[in-house]
């Protein structure tokens, strides 16, 4: 490992995800600073899981996400909103589920 | 000297308990001031560990002298020349490098020394070694990446890193000095006999100082004086903010 002055102000972003319990997905729960992946579990199990939240951290670079542009958003998302027959609304539900 | 088990109990969880307290202690003067706020976090979360481990211990000697002193009174209602913790812990944070070298070489011995006590005949001493040992292992793998990472850092941080070794390590010795406490135990079977942790705390400090690129100290002349109660100056004004609050106030509740 060789650092140099500047690493320690510019430490990356990490976004932080964690399973609070087994069969269920990942989760983000916020970001942090960190060195490198190490450190940012670390420093992730000190800041997110106090209160024993989770069973397993991802630690994902921020650099590393591609996120979809707010300006985007009519052209990605509202053309679904007039398409209804890719919606199960028209089943009837059997009172006795509850979890769908 | 020979002594019972009970008053064995009692000075040996009274060195444990006053250890875990001072070094408690003094990471939680990091509270705000860590160079980052990740890291001023992961340095509060170890202190209030630390403190839950003196609570344990100091509560286990309150019943173990049985004269109705419990974690509070012992905390906050000794001095000095009464505290029993190792001159290790009680040394100032003076930077974040010695902040780190004095965890890490504490931590290195308390992973020992737990790992061992979890398995004790003794419930109640081996209950608190159990619960602590999850703690500590993430402990000495906090101070040991640090330690790394400053050794192995900048010039700056490794010239750092090196003094706080050198300055720090005539004080490890006392971590390994029985007394008439620990060696009950240790005949009792109770707890190990604390030099027997050296060979192993050893191997594991030499493992990390060498991949931090930094030169560990000869063992010479080491400092002693914790276990009866000799203490440097330091932990007088220690003691003294900790105590103020319940010295003043002394029936004080939340």
């Amino acid at each position: 490992m060789n650092h140099t002055a500047s690493d320690r102000k510019d430490w990356p972003l990490f976004e932080i995800f964690i399973r609070p319990k087994n069969g269920l997905s990942h989760k983000h729960v916020g970001s942090l600073h960190a060195a490198d992946a190490k450190m940012a579990l670390g420093n992730a199990r000190d800041v997110y899981t106090r209160r024993g939240e989770g069973v397993s951290i991802w630690a994902v670079p921020a650099a590393a996400i591609a996120a979809s542009d707010p300006a985007d958003k009519a052209s990605l998302f509202e053309p679904a909103d007039d398409k209804v027959y890719r919606h199960p609304t028209f089943y009837e539900i059997p009172a006795d589920v509850k979890n769908i | 000297m020979t002594i019972d088990t009970q008053q064995a109990l009692f000075g040996f969880a009274l060195r444990l308990g006053d250890t875990s307290l001072v070094l408690g202690h003094r990471l939680s003067e990091w509270c705000g001031h860590a160079p980052e706020l990740e890291e001023d976090i992961a340095l509060t979360n170890i202190a209030l560990d630390l403190v839950g481990h003196a609570r344990l211990w100091l509560s286990l000697a309150g019943e173990a002298e049985g004269q109705g002193r419990d974690e509070d009174r012992l905390a906050y209602r000794r001095d000095v020349f009464d505290y029993r913790n190792h001159l290790l812990v009680e040394q100032p944070n003076r930077d974040f490098g010695h902040t780190i070298v004095r965890q890490f070489l504490h931590d290195a011995w308390a992973v020992e020394l737990y790992e061992r006590l979890a398995t004790s005949p003794d419930a109640g001493v081996a209950g608190i070694a159990a619960k602590a040992l999850k703690e500590v292992r993430y402990h000495v793998q906090h101070s040991a990446e640090w330690v790394i990472r400053l050794g192995d850092g900048t010039a700056v941080s490794h010239a750092k890193t090196q003094e706080a070794l050198d300055r720090l390590w005539p004080y490890t010795g006392e971590m390994f000095e029985a007394d008439a406490a620990s060696s009950a135990l240790a005949a009792a079977g109770i707890a190990p006999a604390l030099a027997d942790l050296r060979a192993t705390w050893a191997a594991r400090v030499a493992d990390t100082v060498a991949e931090a690129t930094l030169t560990r100290p000869a063992d010479g002349w080491m400092h002693k004086g914790g276990l009866r109660g000799e203490h440097s100056e330091h932990l007088g004004y220690l003691l003294a903010e900790m105590q103020f609050l319940p010295r003043a106030y002394p029936d004080a509740v939340w």
